[in-house]
């Protein structure tokens, strides 16, 4: 599904990211995990083209999102505010990236239904605009606008922080869904490493820019992964 | 403490965003600031001498004394929109070992150095001197002195009691319409008696005591109101405003561009200073009034280009120079969906179009001025529509500034860059130069004709420039994206 061959990153003599080979199957849920300035925001800055890479390109689907559009009609993605447009209502938000995939009104509001119980009322016909809503609130519109028009690849970068304890608990259950249900291919980043062993089948962890661990999910993974950190 | 305090403005002033900014900008602010600075020196150092030769049988600090009151009134009212109180920055203070009393203090007593309070000084001070040399006693005239800069500290303090309610400045603006409508009928010369308070302070300079004394107290009002509400869910708190929809289905006529075009609404509707830039353009439809009626401007016909330019052209120059930058808080968001560019810059394209449309028709009453006039809006509306709309998307590929919306509207100068600066010369000077050159040298006919048929001309390709336009911004999306990335 997504191939990202000899990806580098850099910004005059510093080097952020240099990824060689990475291959992400269709329908796995893969977890990035690592230290601040590890690389995790720019790799999914340049998988959505909101950044040129030095070197390599990214295809997925067989397009290469430098050269192409096309990926944007089945990719969807939540990185941080700047993806929300602060004055509309979580309505008309919805409502505008519904209308930029294709869904009409009715395609809208069944959609959200299905999030009723992870909103938990705090979102919809609250009257409030997407910048006074809490962070948390706002992260749970931008997640599931990311879901919105059957996109076959998701990506989220820390999609836990900011959110409550059953909130997390309920978006580990919809991305777990998304990827066995689906076949959607689920990119996640997170600083929470149980949260990601919980939901990824695949781990990867970055460090300065570096592939340094590549894990298929197992009992032992947290351990291992905590062992790493703990520096 | 207070050096703490002070350190920490010196830092905020040299560090703030809008320190940044380009040094264009900085010099036509500092040509502004200067501006006023001076005129109000001349005035107060040229007022005793006007007012002596205009009126000799009158004293020249009673005609001042007698225009006082107004002028105070029409200061708290001017505060009342321009001055707020600066209490959000002591937000991140308040869990820091400070006693809220001196922040309170530190507050206040930072707001009896704002600009508001130091303009009138350059006026009051020169023509105190003034007086002093023309031989008024000196007692007399420090006791005045003192009482104005009491005055104005006072009338800082009372603007941040009435500023959180809106009946007592309606209660202001009676007090002055009715002030002055006693005056112009002479029922009751209420200006006179206010002139009689401050001349009695001239003669008797231990009155101004009692200015001291209003002082005080409106100050300890001050303290007690904010001091009772240094907490975050009080003062400090930003209000929210409740959201109102509404109901915009009809612009789904517009097909494809509908879900922008609607977006665009809100935007211009729910910010504040797109809001500013909305209405202002309706205020523009008067800029003809200056012109169109003054017989100087009426010879240069130029000068009536220009104007009749900005008369329809309001909404499309303003609003227009800073697209993209409108978008720039959600530009990554635009940039991950699946659309066309085209339709993005199309929907903006529309917007310009039907708002100078829209104040075309409005101008119509312009036709009292005669049928020349009419023209010449008539082709500053088809230039603007057929060649500024379009430029303007062009030049707008050259922003780089990010306009973050939540900041406010009057005066705000974020995102204007050289940019802004250099679309003037195509925007306004092309078209004023064309109509002069042509109506000088080939007759008053072919001006119009020349600077209208720019316009269709523009109309009839737009898609050939549209096409060049969108390369253009395909091109710069990475350095788009990366610059509105950038706090403000």
């Amino acid at each position: 599904m997504i191939t990202i061959d000899t990806v580098s990153k850099k910004y005059g003599k510093a080097e952020v990211l240099n990824i060689d080979a990475l291959e992400i199957p269709t329908g796995q849920s893969f977890g990035l995990v690592g230290n601040n300035g590890a690389g995790k925001t720019t790799l999914f800055n340049i998988l959505l083209d909101l950044i040129r890479p030095t070197t390599g390109a990214i295809v997925t689907n067989d397009i290469s999102v430098h050269k192409s559009e096309a990926w944007k009609n089945f990719t969807g993605s939540f990185i941080d505010e700047s993806f929300l447009i602060s004055y509309l209502t979580p309505e008309e938000y919805f409502q505008f990236i519904g209308d930029l995939r294709g869904m009409n009104k009715t395609d809208v509001t069944s959609f959200l239904s299905q999030f009723e119980e992870f909103f938990n009322e705090e979102v919809l016909a609250k009257k409030k605009y997407l910048r006074d809503l809490s962070k948390g609130n706002q992260k749970k519109a931008g997640i599931v606008a990311a879901m919105m028009g059957n996109p076959q690849v998701v990506v989220l970068d820390e999609p836990f922080a900011n959110l409550d304890p059953t909130t997390q608990i309920r978006l580990k259950k919809i991305l777990k869904t998304l990827t066995t249900d689906k076949d959607v291919t689920v990119l996640v980043s997170s600083h929470d490493l149980s949260h990601v062993t919980e939901v990824c089948e695949r781990i990867v962890v970055l460090d300065k820019g570096v592939v340094v661990k590549d894990i298929v999910t197992s009992k032992e993974t947290l351990q291992e992964l905590e062992r790493y950190f703990a520096v | 403490m207070i050096s703490h305090f002070l350190k920490l403005e010196w830092k905020q002033f040299f560090r703030s965003a809008s320190f940044g900014k380009s040094i264009a900008l900085k010099i036509l602010m500092g040509f502004f600031a200067l501006y006023f600075i001076l005129s109000f020196f001349a005035i107060g150092v040229g007022v005793y001498y006007i007012l002596k030769k205009q009126l000799p049988d009158s004293d020249p600090l009673q005609v001042v004394n007698s225009f006082l009151l107004y002028a105070i009134l029409a200061d708290l009212i001017f505060r009342y929109f321009m001055q707020k109180l600066p209490v959000m920055k002591i937000k991140p203070l308040l869990n820091i070992p400070i006693k809220k009393n001196s922040l309170v203090n530190y507050v206040l007593g930072k707001s009896a150095f704002s600009a508001f309070n130091i303009l009138g000084l350059f006026f009051y001070i020169p023509f105190a001197i003034v007086l002093i040399i023309e031989g008024y006693h000196t007692t007399g005239v420090l006791g005045w002195l003192f009482t104005m800069i009491l005055t104005i500290q006072s009338v800082n303090f009372l603007n941040f009691l009435i500023n959180k309610s809106n009946a007592a400045f309606a209660s202001i603006l009676v007090l002055l319409g009715s002030l002055i409508a006693l005056h112009q009928f002479d029922v009751y010369n209420i200006a006179s008696v206010g002139g009689q308070l401050f001349d009695a302070v001239y003669s008797t300079p231990i009155l101004s005591l009692v200015s001291l004394l209003i002082l005080v107290v409106l100050y300890q009002l001050n303290y007690k109101q904010l001091r009772a509400r240094v907490y975050l869910d009080e003062g400090i708190l930003e209000e929210v405003a409740e959201a109102k929809s509404v109901d915009l289905s009809w612009a789904d006529r517009l097909g494809d561009l509908a879900p922008f075009i609607k977006n665009d609404i809100r935007l211009i509707w729910r910010n504040k200073r797109t809001k500013t830039v909305f209405l202002m353009s309706f205020l523009f439809l008067f800029y003809g009034l200056i012109f169109f009626t003054q017989k100087t401007f009426r010879e240069m016909p130029a000068m009536l280009m220009f104007a009749s330019l900005f008369i329809t052209g309001g909404f499309a120059l303003n609003y227009g120079q800073f697209i993209p930058a409108w978008d720039s808080a959600h530009y990554k968001l635009l940039m991950s969906q699946s659309f066309s560019y085209r339709k993005f810059l199309e929907s903006k394209w529309v917007l310009m179009v039907s708002m100078t449309g829209l104040l075309y028709l409005l101008s119509f009453p312009y036709l009292y001025f005669g049928t020349e006039i009419f023209l010449i809006i008539t082709a500053g509306a088809a230039f603007n529509i057929g060649f500024n709309s379009l430029f303007l998307l062009y030049a707008g590929s050259f922003n780089r500034k990010r306009i973050d919306l939540t900041k406010g509207g009057f005066g705000n100068t974020q995102g204007t860059s050289a940019t802004q600066f250099l679309v003037v010369v195509p925007l306004m000077i092309f078209p004023m130069l064309l109509f002069w050159v042509f109506n000088k040298f080939v007759g008053y006919n072919s001006g119009f004709f020349v600077v209208a048929a720019i316009g269709v001309l523009g109309l009839i390709l737009k898609n050939y420039f549209m096409n060049f336009i969108e390369k253009k911004y395909i091109r710069d999306k990475y350095a788009m994206i990366n610059a509105f990335g950038k706090e403000a």
